[in-house]
């Protein structure tokens, strides 16, 4: 670090704290002109905390931030922080009833005497728009885009203020693989040109190949700060870790189903066949399957190619328009959650702030929902202490950190409120599990051990499960892996481990080398 | 307080102990909370002390109990639908309506009635079935048809204050049978039995809410729809159901308005406006507009501000004309006082 040359953008010794909880402990950390820093750490490390100092959102108890070796702006001044530091949040910030124009300038629109000068702001939008290479109309309504023209529009517009800083805070979580790739062209151009980024991400391989250094943040402070190339894996996931590497990683090693034999095929759990539904995730056009009692199946796919509709349909959280869905020999009923969960069907959906759990209400309350009916007497009496008896052993099963039993679930981290979704799918003692991309947006080791816990449970009470996901890790422990091409059922794999060139090869609708 | 970070290394003896404190301290600040209008209360207490001293009169303030518990009644109904997530403007009209129809099923021909002349206990069942169907239109029609639930209980509100005033030629219903006033007139001792009525519905609803299923089934509709769908609720049923008891608790709110004034008036409801200081008195109480939010002992909190600052103003002598502005600037007052005592759980 040459002292005469200051980073663009810099945390000298910040420290945060909420509540009981420290969230940075004199954090340092530095982004230079034209390199691309990593920060990675587990859930609840402190790097939503971190982004949100270094953006201007939230202000520091102590420590500072410069540009340039400049004292930064009062926390609040958003125009300031912005005109100095672009951020892309997890969340998509678009506004998608406007205009690719308007949420390219939102809050900040060129004016011409006092009212919004449309005409220069469409301009604007379709030179910034050209340098990237990008053909959308600028008054093109945002909701009528891919996910990933969304999240361009948002880097071009936050970049189009003229800042060299760039915040990345998991931008791949919701693109496909071309997106993906097309995400770090664009990104490799930026540093190229001098642009400095720092980037958010679970991934390690994204960090490998992006990144120039790597900064690790565990329980708010800084663990690890180093080259990218200097680094093994290893390396990088124990220092997110900590000490509870060892039993994570005998908990990965137990998982892959290769290591069980394989159960002899018993009675049909599940029989789906020539299901018809239709739906913006991706619609099913005749989608056939069976799951055996105590199989576990992976079920993956393109984004587009109904993987989701389908576990959604399964569970009764989407209706369909024909097929039938069989359980135990007993059809189902099209768009009854209720009656899936009845029949023995529990379900851990793709996106847990919207169906995964009540944020005002508490964890034991959240876990028990789906046997509330169970729980309370005749009468339909229930206490809340009943309900934190049966959610303790789910809690200590999953290692759920909280305060406490009664905490609301909206205070928890993204892992641990993962967490709570999985016990009240599990609560029920179901017979089929259905888990949707259950480890979207979950740090390594709660990864591990999500897959870990799904695996034992499967194992231990016989239950089938029915694994839904587009990350190929994830597809390891089960038993076959069911690969959907728009809306049908194109190939299936049964020898693990499977071969993620093979897999790739299959969404895309190709038959892989040497099968037929 | 530390954060329990490693539950596995922790003695589970000791942790178990510690979830027990603290899920009994959450406990306890959410009463706190729900009670935060409490302080309001007595400074009130204070003021009309002060103002009047007819203020601390039991007669005085039987009357303001009087006053309050129809009222009361209808906040209960109001906070349900608005806990859900939902809104029903039209419970208004059914505190009308309900006694309107079954007083004019009640009342000889020369009194405006139809002259089917049935008995009170025949009277206050047809009461209670008006108010039931009455919300299970608007539940179904809001729940099954999707049709936007201000707009259609707008309609609703106007419909029913029509047909209130349409089958009496707005005329009010006298010389109601006693049984049928008892409930919004009579007195144990020195105590209104309206409001015995008020304070147990208020005390059975709350109790509901925190320890029957259904009722925590309530706050995971309000709180996030389609995660208590995931989780097996059945959404549908139990928002149609409060729109239900909603019809139900305004009817009654309706009864007792009736016996206290020994009429039903084509006005009563509806043109008195009072969907207003219901609405009022449940976000005052800490019923959140957005759902999955509030209680009974808040909304309870926010009925007896809102009777005792009328209270306080009749006493006071203010001017008629001046009355109303006054009103509702204590209740923005009221309103501002509980969110700063209250915190974020007030703060919709």
């Amino acid at each position: 670090m040459s002292p005469q040359i200051h980073p663009v953008v810099e945390a000298i010794g910040v420290s945060k704290r909420f509540g009981s909880t420290q969230a940075l402990l004199s954090v340092d950390t530095a982004l230079r002109s034209g390199r691309c820093l990593g920060l990675m750490g587990r859930n609840g490390a402190g790097k939503s905390t971190l982004v949100s100092i270094l953006c201007g959102l939230l202000g520091a108890d102590a420590g500072e931030v410069r540009f340039d070796g400049e004292p930064a702006p009062p926390v609040g001044d958003i125009g300031a922080w912005r005109s100095r530091i672009a951020t892309v949040f997890q969340h998509s910030m678009v506004v998608p009833q406007l205009t690719v124009a308007e949420n390219m300038f939102l809050g900040d629109q060129p004016r011409h005497r006092g009212v919004v000068d449309w005409r220069s702001m469409r301009a604007e939008t379709r030179r910034v728009l050209r340098e990237w290479d990008f053909n959308v109309d600028p008054d093109v309504e945002c909701v009528t885009l891919t996910v990933e023209q969304r999240q361009i529009v948002e880097i071009a517009g936050a970049l189009a203020r003229g800042t060299r800083i760039l915040l990345l805070d998991e931008p791949t979580a919701a693109l496909e693989r071309d997106g993906v790739r097309r995400l770090f062209e664009r990104v490799r151009a930026l540093v190229a040109g001098g642009v400095a980024v720092l980037y958010i991400s679970h991934h390690l391989e994204e960090v490998f190949e992006i990144c120039h250094d790597v900064v690790v943040l565990r329980d708010g402070e800084v663990v690890l700060t180093a080259p990218t190339p200097t680094l093994t894996q290893d390396q990088l996931v124990s220092a997110m870790v900590g000490d509870v590497a060892a039993p994570v990683t005998a908990a990965r090693a137990a998982s892959p189903a290769a290591r069980v034999p394989r159960p002899a095929l018993s009675e049909e759990r599940l029989a789906v066949s020539d299901i018809v539904a239709t739906s913006t995730r991706g619609s099913l056009r005749g989608a056939s399957l069976v799951v055996h009692a105590g199989e576990r199946v992976g079920l993956t796919g393109l984004l587009g190619a109904g993987v989701a509709t389908l576990g959604r349909v399964i569970v009764g959280a989407h209706g369909y328009q024909a097929g039938t869905i069989r359980f135990d020999g007993r059809p189902l009923p099209p768009g009854r959650p209720d009656a899936a969960l009845a029949a023995g069907i529990g379900y851990i959906p793709e996106d847990r702030w919207l169906e995964g759990f009540v944020g005002l209400l508490g964890i034991s309350e959240n876990m028990t929902m789906s046997i509330a009916r169970r729980l309370a007497g005749r009468l339909g009496i229930l206490t809340p202490s009943a309900r934190t008896l049966a959610a303790r052993p789910l809690a200590e099963q999953l290692s759920v950190v909280s305060r406490g039993l009664g905490q609301p679930v909206a205070e928890l981290s993204g892992g641990n409120q993962q967490k709570v979704t999985v016990a009240r799918a599990l609560a029920s003692r179901p017979k089929l599990i259905v888990a949707i991309t259950p480890t979207r947006g979950v740090d390594v080791a709660s990864k591990e051990l999500l897959l870990a816990a799904l695996s034992d449970i499967t194992r231990a009470t016989g239950a089938s499960l029915l694994l839904a996901s587009d990350e190929f890790d994830d597809l390891q422990i089960c038993d076959r892996v069911i690969v959907l091409v728009r809306g049908q059922v194109f190939t299936e794999f049964t020898e693990p481990p499977y071969d993620d060139e093979e897999l790739i090869a299959a969404t895309e609708g190709l038959v892989p080398v040497g099968r037929q | 307080m530390p954060e329990v970070r490693e539950p596995e290394t922790t003695n589970t003896t000791e942790l178990s102990a510690a979830v027990e404190h603290r899920s009994r301290r959450l406990a306890a600040v959410a009463f706190v909370r729900g009670a935060a209008l409490l302080p309001v209360l007595v400074v009130l207490l204070i003021i009309g002390s002060a103002v009047s001293s007819d203020f601390f009169t039991t007669s005085n303030l039987a009357g303001v109990g009087q006053q309050i518990s129809a009222l009361g009644v209808v906040v209960v109904g109001e906070s349900l639908i608005i806990m859900v997530g939902g809104m029903d403007l039209s419970l208004e009209s059914t505190f009308g309506l309900a006694p309107m129809v079954a007083a004019w099923l009640m009342v000889p021909v020369a009194a405006y009635g139809a002259g089917t002349l049935w008995s009170p206990v025949l009277g206050i069942l047809v009461l209670l079935a008006v108010g039931a169907i009455i919300g299970l239109i608007n539940g179904v029609m809001i729940v099954k048809a999707r049709l936007n639930g201000f707009i259609f209980t707008l309609a609703m509100t106007i419909i029913l204050a029509g047909i209130q005033d349409g089958m009496v030629n707005g005329q009010s219903l006298f010389n109601l049978p006693a049984a049928f006033t008892y409930v919004g007139a009579a007195y144990v001792g020195k105590i209104p039995v309206s409001l015995l009525v008020t304070a147990a519905i208020f005390i059975a609803v709350g109790l509901f809410l925190r320890y029957h299923r259904v009722g925590r089934d309530i706050y995971a509709v309000g709180g996030n729809r389609e995660a208590a769908r995931a989780a097996g609720v059945r959404v549908d049923r139990v928002r149609i159901g409060v729109y239900v008891a909603g019809g139900v608790l305004a009817a009654i709110g309706g009864l007792m308005e009736a016996g206290r004034v020994s009429s039903v008036a084509s006005t009563q409801g509806y043109q008195e406006g009072i969907i207003f200081n219901v609405f009022a008195a449940a976000v005052i109480g800490g019923v959140s507009l957005r759902g999955g939010r509030g209680g009974m002992l808040g909304a309870a909190c926010g009925v007896v501000l809102l009777g005792l600052v009328q209270n306080i103003l009749d006493l006071g002598n203010v001017s008629n004309y001046w009355i109303e502005a006054i009103d509702g600037g204590v209740i923005l007052l009221a309103l501002m006082m509980a969110r700063v005592v209250g915190g974020e759980v007030t703060a919709e």
